[in-house]
């Protein structure tokens, strides 16, 4: 393949990369700025964390986004660990039948999702007085997050070798106690890997969470958005690369999960 | 996975309830909200957002037509086909665009050893899990009226006033670019990668020109590739919402904008619903033909 490639192809895989990465570092370099632009270094500084850190908003922010998409995270990776081994066995059409189901939020733009969510609880709470606060956000992410936890916990189950399931069966062992004992702990890297996917696309969500918070439940993402109505500072800099270092760090997690998973299993 | 199935035993379907539980929440926060918002879209707006139950074609109207303000007759009204235009356009331009870029790069890709192609995925993967958000948000903060290259520009004394790039078309065309090459690169090195090297030997044997072996073998041999990257990456960029609403800033709206719009100040649910029922429409569109094409190549 090396001797048919255009130089110019390395180029633009070269600047593809840098693309994509110099915003982010840009980004990232001036929230250390010591003054207040984005276009002149004034000198290394935390004063833009601690400002960020100090700054009230930010906290519930921060804490509200920590409740859903923990909540949200361990929903989902239940139901989509059910959903994984519930479907293996099904016919091929029910599966795929209910693949695409579970898998509606992947492929209806996110903004359609969300004010179709915002009518379905608003309408609900005029209907029934249920408003389950910031369950709701909980509820919401849940379902846009089990379709992404599913994909590592389906690649885990291409990798078990049923003459181990076969193996549990001729033991005598009930279909339930082979999956606690046998296909559980198999898929277990898998699951993990579900989870940290779960988290992450939970924690980094902007549009379910703008549309369907209601006062005081106001994510991440959302506080970091409504800066933008101010004077804006570096501090906006410092919010932004605290998120990204959370998802970053989450990313190596689920790879670290993946990695050792790849390890025991062989 | 077809060994696993054969492990189906005489209770096959039992662990069906399972699933049941996920299947059950992907309908009610899936199916029944998008109902209800077809049902919507056929309603009367009440005034402080919601509706009123009543039946109304009013905002399928309004897709077109616009209340004279005096004669109270209906005229013609181009804006949001204006709207909804720039989305398709922008989203086909989006995808050409990380064709264009994410092709030679796959290609690339694809070319190095399978460690290196491991790191080159990785780092190619990596922004898309971060968040969108805050990715958009740098754009911003780099080709904003004060941001890093107006500021710089300015600074060198090459301009006098800041060149206005942000709420423009180009930003949100750079901001979708940016969001979607990696939905682009993914899918073509997975097809690149299948390509077997000794067709391009084969062409090069022949005496077949760099150009020749890429339109003739490489292109039709990675046609799979290219119908699920363009599909990857237009439907989310036709649908997108965080791009416009920080990039467009209200000057070069697309639909997804323009929807959350009558949820929020708007306050007109029955007009956002009906756009997003155009919207996913248009999404139902770009499946249908890329299933096309898939089946044409198979």
């Amino acid at each position: 393949m090396n001797r048919h490639l255009p130089r110019t192809f390395a180029l633009f895989a070269g600047l593809s990369l840098v693309f994509l990465y110099a915003p982010i570092l840009v980004l990232c370099s001036f929230s250390f700025n010591g003054g207040r632009l984005f276009h002149r270094w004034e000198g290394f500084s935390f004063a833009w964390y601690a400002k960020a850190i100090a700054n009230e908003g930010f906290r519930d922010a921060a804490v509200n986004t920590l409740v859903v998409s923990t909540a949200a995270t361990l929903l989902a990776t239940v139901l989509a660990t059910g959903a994984v081994i519930g479907l293996q066995r099904a016919g091929g059409r029910q599966q795929q039948f209910a693949t695409a189901l579970i898998g509606l939020p992947l492929v209806v733009p996110e903004v359609v999702m969300a004010i179709a969510t915002l009518i379905f609880f608003s309408s609900l709470r005029n209907a029934t007085g249920v408003d389950l606060g910031l369950g709701n956000l909980v509820v919401a992410h849940t379902a846009f997050c089990v379709p992404f936890a599913m994909m590592p916990i389906r690649a885990a189950l291409r990798g078990v070798d049923p003459s181990v399931l076969t193996a549990a069966t001729d033991l005598y062992a009930s279909d339930t106690a082979t999956r606690r004992h046998v296909l559980i702990p198999l898929l277990m890297p898998g699951i993990g890997s579900g989870a940290a996917l779960a988290f992450m696309v939970s924690f980094d969500d902007f549009a379910m969470s703008q549309l369907v918070a209601g006062p005081g439940q106001t994510t991440l993402p959302v506080f970091i958005w409504a800066q933008l109505k101010r004077p804006l500072t570096p501090e906006i800099n410092a919010m932004s690369t605290i998120m990204l270092v959370v998802s970053i760090a989450l990313i190596c997690l689920s790879m670290a999960v993946t990695a050792r998973g790849k390890l025991t299993t062989r | 996975m077809a060994a696993i199935v054969n492990h189906r035993t005489s209770t096959a379907g039992s662990g069906l309830s399972l699933a049941a539980p996920a299947i059950v929440l992907a309908v009610v926060l899936g199916c029944i909200p998008l109902a209800f918002v077809v049902v919507y879209s056929l309603l009367t707006p009440a005034s402080f957002g919601g509706v009123e139950w009543v039946a109304s074609a009013n905002a399928y109207r309004s897709l077109l037509f616009r209340k004279d303000l005096f004669s109270e007759e209906l005229v013609f009204s181009p804006d949001h086909l204006m709207i909804f235009g720039r989305s398709v356009l922008l989203a086909l331009a989006t995808t050409v665009l990380c064709f264009a870029v994410g092709f030679p790069t796959a290609a690339y890709m694809a070319s190095r050893s399978p460690r290196a192609r491991k790191w080159w995925v990785l780092a190619i993967t990596i922004p898309f899990w971060t968040s969108l958000l805050v990715r958009t948000l740098a754009l911003m903060l780099i080709i904003g009226d004060q941001g890093l290259i107006n500021g710089l520009l300015i600074r060198s004394g090459l301009i006098n006033a800041p060149v206005a790039m942000l709420y423009t078309d180009f930003a949100v065309l750079l901001g979708l670019l940016y969001s979607f090459l990696p939905f682009m690169v993914l899918p073509l090195l997975s097809s690149l990668e299948k390509l077997d090297p000794r067709l391009l030997e084969a062409g090069a044997d022949l005496y077949a020109s760099r150009w020749r072996i890429a339109l003739q073998i490489v292109l039709p041999n990675i046609r799979p590739g290219i119908a699920a990257g363009c599909l990857l990456v237009f439907v989310p960029a036709l649908g997108s919402y965080v791009v416009p609403l920080i990039l467009g800033g209200g000057r070069s709206m697309m639909a997804g904008d323009l929807i959350a719009l009558q949820f929020g100040t708007s306050r007109n649910w029955p007009l956002g619903s009906a756009e997003s029922v155009v919207l996913v429409l248009f999404v139902a569109l770009a499946f249908a033909l890329s299933n096309l094409v898939r089946r044409r190549a198979a």
